[in-house]
């Protein structure tokens, strides 16, 4: 039965329940949408002993804070948010029960962009073309607002659990694939682009991260008057300017501006979580090579070797006498 | 100038799980109709494998779920619906249901009528007069969630898109540029120039059919009074007064 599960009490900006997306709908104009890093919540059904990702609420950079509404365990994950309830310091990439009434107070991720707290919960928020998504941009769904509630119905409780993250937040090379506008740009050109030190812009949202380098722009040959063309997500587009601009999850489903290439969906989440000014490089493997990566995608499955149980640091313990460590109250596994 | 109608298709890879079939790399009356007609043979081929079928202006994606065998065996199935056509000779087929939507033309909901007209030589009232007259078709819904581009215009309506952007058109708004026309689902910036107001909502996600137009549909345009479009977007009808035949 669905209840009234998680209250927000502080949202800035940047607050919305996301999945993995939706499949099919390019031919209406409805982009993939999903969250932005999708490893996060492959990680969070891992933690949480799912065999497919559910809804979590994302934060883009800015954090806030929510009261659950109920007894309810909750995977952390993604960009390294500081989370604490009260006094009480949670880790990072790792589930935690909370009880009703809790407060969590979410910081700005210290590394990374995006944030997600996933609750072991069945969410009763609207399915649009079979995804809980919001795809703000689109007109589908919204943004959470302080004061708003989630309401779902909670599952049993979980036993706390870590995961060695997979490494993705600082950058680094992202592999893209050749496509239908490759050859508008000059051999020279692509080569350049692959030689370039690029960083990740201020200039990124939902739709997509711009990425900011020094030297000429990258500008298409024979691009005048080309014909809007879809658009998959992952599409490096070169703007007016020039200027490379990876197009993400929100990204427009048609358009005209002339694109390099499209980065493997696997690559993705290293875009997403580029901070303004992380270094990005660009690679151009071949379809082959793509087919391998594709063929063995990261599941909660093949994660599974990089959870382990999650043992309480004393040092986080904010007041270590009220515990009773003698008695065997204490197994090491709440939190 | 049209350039001469000697489609000649190409098959590329765009990304890892979709396939392009590209008539042209510029907008034209061959090129749209080859997609249309492409769109219908893809679609009734039922090809194995195939997740989604999406038209753009000159070419049609197919997207599958991936992998090198399957991306083969597509590939090939398009390379003989291709070469069962006679891609010079092919003209739009015939549109299976048509609608005709109010659109108000007044000075207020047309801010750029006037521009247009003097680009494409013209009069205003002439120009309100074709668009009465034009039967054009939904060449593909994109940008966002249900919203048709629609064409192709004749020749005078081929105008590049203005140099500075418009901060904002309404929901609605009927704006035109590069011989199409585009009913905006939302308030958008744009580039296009705006001729019209309708009450139209391509994507209503609370009701039972969110996205109402299909790539193919013939549309024309009947001309409304202000207060009659106010009227029609009063009433919350996504359809704005708009009526669809079965043809």
């Amino acid at each position: 039965m669905s209840v009234p599960l998680i209250e927000i009490i502080r949202a800035t900006v940047g607050l919305s329940i996301q999945d993995m997306g939706r499949t099919g709908t390019t031919a209406i104009g409805l982009s993939q949408g999903g969250a932005m890093d999708k490893l996060a919540l492959i990680e969070a059904a891992a933690l949480l002993g799912k065999t497919q990702p559910s809804p979590a609420i994302e934060f883009m950079g800015i954090g806030g804070s929510l009261r659950v509404s109920c007894d309810v365990t909750v995977a952390l994950t993604g960009g390294e948010m500081t989370a604490k309830v009260g006094d009480r310091l949670l880790q990072w990439n790792a589930t935690h029960t909370l009880n009703a009434g809790d407060i969590i107070e979410l910081s700005a991720p210290k590394s990374g962009v995006y944030g997600y707290l996933t609750p072991h919960a069945q969410l009763a928020t609207p399915r649009v073309f079979d995804s809980q998504s919001s795809h703000v941009s689109a007109g589908v769904g919204h943004w959470l607002q302080s004061g708003d509630i989630v309401n779902g119905t909670p599952m049993a409780l979980a036993r706390s659990m870590k995961i060695r993250a997979i490494d993705r937040l600082g950058g680094g090379t992202v592999r893209y694939l050749a496509g239908p506008q490759t050859d508008l740009f000059s051999d020279a050109d692509v080569n350049r682009f692959h030689a370039t030190p690029f960083s990740a812009s201020h200039i990124a949202n939902r739709r997509g991260v711009k990425v900011d380098f020094e030297g000429a722009p990258f500008t298409p040959q024979n691009a005048h008057g080309i014909v809007s063309d879809i658009i998959v997500t992952g599409d490096i587009q070169m703007t007016g300017d020039g200027e490379p601009y990876v197009l993400m999850s929100e990204c427009q489903t048609m358009g005209g501006y002339p694109r390099i290439g499209t980065v493997i969906p696997a690559d993705l989440p290293i875009l997403a979580q580029a901070k303004a000014g992380t270094p990005i490089r660009f690679e151009q493997i071949t379809l082959e090579q793509a087919d391998t990566i594709m063929a063995d995608p990261i599941s909660a499955a093949t994660l599974s070797t990089r959870l382990s149980t999650l043992v309480r640091d004393p040092a986080e313990i904010s007041d270590l006498v009220s515990y009773q460590l003698i008695s065997g109250a204490i197994t090491g596994y709440e939190d | 100038m049209e350039r001469p109608c000697a489609m000649t298709p190409e098959i590329c890879t765009l990304g890892h799980d979709a396939l392009l079939v590209r008539f042209a790399r510029e907008a034209s009356e061959a090129a749209t109709a080859c997609v249309q007609v492409m769109l219908r043979l893809i679609d009734e081929a039922d090809l194995p494998h195939v997740t989604e079928i999406a038209p753009a202006l000159a070419s049609v994606m197919v997207r599958f779920p991936g992998g090198t065998d399957v991306r083969s065996l597509l590939h090939q199935h398009l390379s003989d619906l291709i070469r069962k056509t006679d891609w010079s000779t092919v003209g739009v087929p015939t549109a299976k249901r048509r609608w005709i939507i109010p659109v108000c033309f007044d000075s207020d909901a047309a801010p750029h009528l006037a521009e247009v007209a003097q680009i494409a030589g013209k009069s205003e009232a002439t120009i309100i007069h074709d668009l009465e007259n034009v039967d054009v078709r939904v060449l593909a819904l994109g940008f966002a969630p249900g919203q048709p581009y629609i064409g192709l215009l004749p020749q005078e309506w081929d105008m590049p898109r203005t140099s500075t952007l418009t901060a904002e058109v309404p929901a609605g708004a009927l704006v035109t540029a590069v011989r199409q026309l585009v009913l905006f689902a939302n308030p958008s910036p744009t580039g296009w120039r705006q001729i019209g107001m309708s009450a139209f909502k391509p994507f209503a996600p609370e009701t039972d059919t969110p996205i109402l137009l299909r790539a193919g549909d013939a549309m024309q345009f009947s001309r409304a009074s202000a207060d009659e479009i106010a009227r029609l977007q009063a009433s919350g009808d996504p359809k704005g007064g708009a009526i669809c035949q079965s043809l």
